[in-house]
């Protein structure tokens, strides 16, 4: 352990990944340090899951190069692999198997012998509140019960750091926050969590440092406060009638977008949605909605990049079509 | 956590490989053994086949075989359906790979320390099984409808040898389409392409001095024939071959046939999954 806080845990460096005409990596550089949770954050096509893959030997990147527990991950993809877990964006369990072979069959896969295979699933099993439903199909289980099947499943092998690719995302809000609690447990116990979200107050609750992820570049980084900070932890949405848009973004020197929602940063909170409403007035606008809210994603977003994070690109998804198949419609605030 | 504690290795070693496909077949065939379904839709289609060509074709075929076959059209028939139950059992190989890949689960794999090899070793050799035991029911029920071996049982022994080994090659075929259409819809009628003209031009279910000349020429040397020839022949014995084929002849140009098949179809299956994955 002490080896492994001299130097970072994973680290990238300027790595490029192509699929065809998009850049869905255009050279990121990230290092993180040995026993925190890190979490990518950012929206659908960002490239979050493909540095993870990249990370977990799952792709060669086009360009540059990364190392997790200062092995290269394309020189040494199975020594990588030796010390890391991977939980997918779906919970990638077997309904046929029951939840304990399941966990047993990836322990071997670890190169467990079948006895250690079949004690650290049952620990891992308890540990993640399945010891009662372990004999059961995987098929007979709920959403969140496969979700946390899937985390079990990827520690059974003890990794020095965890990938967790979207976590959370398609299970309801209780097993939402039992998936935080067990996360934030493992670090506890020496892992590396590395995850990803779409969701600020994911991102903010759990993570000890966060990354923000665009276009394929990490473009802000640092603790979930200095991001809202950036933001002065609150954001004022202003909308206003059509013919008013020009004239709103000039007096409000906003430089986002032509129509929709405005959004400007709030430094002082109350008093700055006071002089936004002051410039406004003066400027003899009216807006037909004011207020201020606290930071969403996009509001970060906007913020750090300019425009909002959707439409998305068209080609989005093209990899894997059942991305968007299977994502529930509607699942995301 | 005493991270340090388990076993690191380097690189894959052929016994790690062959643990591997063993922990992936096991794993394969409980997914059968839990959906029986599966292995019960696997059994009545071929013995449909079996019944309805028996009673649909055997009063006009009957007269055009063999003496070999003892006078009844299902002796002739069933080694045929032993291969062409091979043959439509090994689009499963491919469904299966599209499901894994769809799920997730490849990518599970993936991030493991295991052999990439296992994970098609692993889904040919569950298939083999699977394939075994649904020939065995084929069997069986055939010998309760009528039919009856003509030799003895170490070459009846050795005709499901070489039905089994050109299912499993026939696997491997079906594991490359399946990789390269990669959607099960798709993959279903892809994989039907070849197995249509390769099972109904062959000597599976009729003797190939009834087809027209010029089919002949494709059904009498391609590998279906030659297999089918050779099952049937371990089962009936060598007069249930034209005249200027023999026994050994036809086991020999069987198992060359997917010898030939799997050496070509293995590295190719492999060359997909790499490709289908990154």
């Amino acid at each position: 352990m002490q080896d492994n806080r001299m130097q970072p845990i994973v680290r990238a460096e300027q790595v490029e990944k192509r699929f065809g005409t998009i850049h869905a990596l255009a050279g990121v550089s990230l290092e993180i340090e040995a026993g925190i949770i890190y979490a990518l954050l950012g929206p659908n096509g960002a490239g979050k899951t493909t540095l993870i893959r990249v990370l977990a030997t799952l792709l060669k990147p086009d360009a540059g190069s990364a190392t997790v527990a200062g092995i290269d991950v394309v020189h040494d993809p199975v020594a990588v692999r030796n010390r890391i877990g991977l939980a997918g964006q779906f919970a990638a369990v077997d309904e046929y198997l029951t939840g304990r072979e399941a966990v047993e069959m990836v322990g071997r896969l670890y190169n467990l012998d079948a006895r250690t295979a079949r004690e650290r699933a049952a620990e891992v099993l308890e540990r993640f509140s399945l010891a009662g439903d372990a004999d059961r199909l995987v098929r007979t289980y709920s959403g969140g019960m496969k979700r946390r099947l899937d985390l079990a499943a990827s520690l059974v092998g003890q990794p020095d750091v965890l990938f967790l690719d979207e976590p959370t995302t398609g299970i309801d809000p209780r097993s939402r926050l039992e998936v935080w609690a067990l996360i934030r447990d493992l670090v506890g116990s020496g892992t590396t969590v590395l995850l990803t979200t779409q969701y600020l107050d994911e991102a903010d609750q759990l993570a000890d440092r966060i990354g923000v992820i665009h276009e394929g570049k990490l473009i802000s980084e640092g603790t979930g406060n200095e991001l809202k900070d950036r933001l002065g932890g609150a954001v004022i949405h202003v909308d206003v009638a059509d013919e008013a848009q020009e004239a709103s973004r000039a007096a409000l020197a906003v430089d986002q977008g032509a129509t929709g929602t405005i959004t400007l940063p709030a430094p002082d909170g109350p008093a700055s949605l006071v002089a936004a409403v002051r410039t406004l007035d003066a400027a003899g606008i009216t807006p037909t909605d004011i207020g201020l809210r606290r930071p969403t994603l996009d509001d970060v977003f906007v913020a750090l990049t300019g425009h909002a994070t959707e439409p998305t690109q068209p080609g989005n998804g093209r990899r894997r079509g059942r991305r968007g198949r299977r994502r529930r419609a509607g699942g995301q605030p | 956590m005493s991270s340090h504690s388990r076993p690191r290795r380097a690189h894959v070693s052929p016994v790690h490989a062959l643990k591997d496909t063993v922990v992936i077949a096991r794993r394969n065939l409980l997914r059968v053994v839990r959906m029986p379904q599966l292995l019960l839709f696997a059994t009545v289609q071929p013995v449909m086949f079996l019944v309805l060509f028996n009673y649909v074709f055997g009063g006009a075929v009957g007269r055009a075989i063999p003496p070999a076959a003892g006078g009844e059209y299902l002796n002739w028939l069933l080694p045929g359906v032993l291969l062409q139950m091979a043959a439509f059992g090994s689009t499963q190989t491919a469904m299966g790979l599209i499901e894994d890949l769809n799920n997730g689960v490849i990518d599970r794999f993936r991030s493991l320390p295991m052999a990439r090899s296992a994970v098609l070793a692993g889904r040919t050799m569950a298939d083999l099984v699977r394939n075994l035991f649904v020939l065995a029911l084929v069997l069986a029920l055939g010998y309760l409808l009528g039919f009856r071996p003509q030799t003895s049982f170490v070459p009846l022994a050795g005709g499901v040898l070489v039905a089994m080994m050109f299912a499993f090659a026939l696997s491997w075929v079906m594991a490359c389409i399946g990789l390269a259409v990669k959607n099960s819809e798709a993959a279903q009628p892809a994989a039907m392409i070849p197995i249509f003209p390769m099972v109904f031009a062959s000597s599976i279910f009729v003797p190939t001095e009834t087809l027209p000349d010029w089919l002949r020429v494709f059904a009498d040397r391609q590998p279906v024939t030659r297999t089918a020839n050779a099952v049937r022949s371990l089962i009936l014995g060598e007069g249930a071959l034209a005249p200027s084929l023999t026994v050994a002849g036809e086991v020999t140009a069987a198992v060359l046939w997917s010898f030939a098949v799997l050496v070509l179809a293995a590295p190719l299956a492999v060359r997909l999954y790499r490709r289908a994955v990154s």
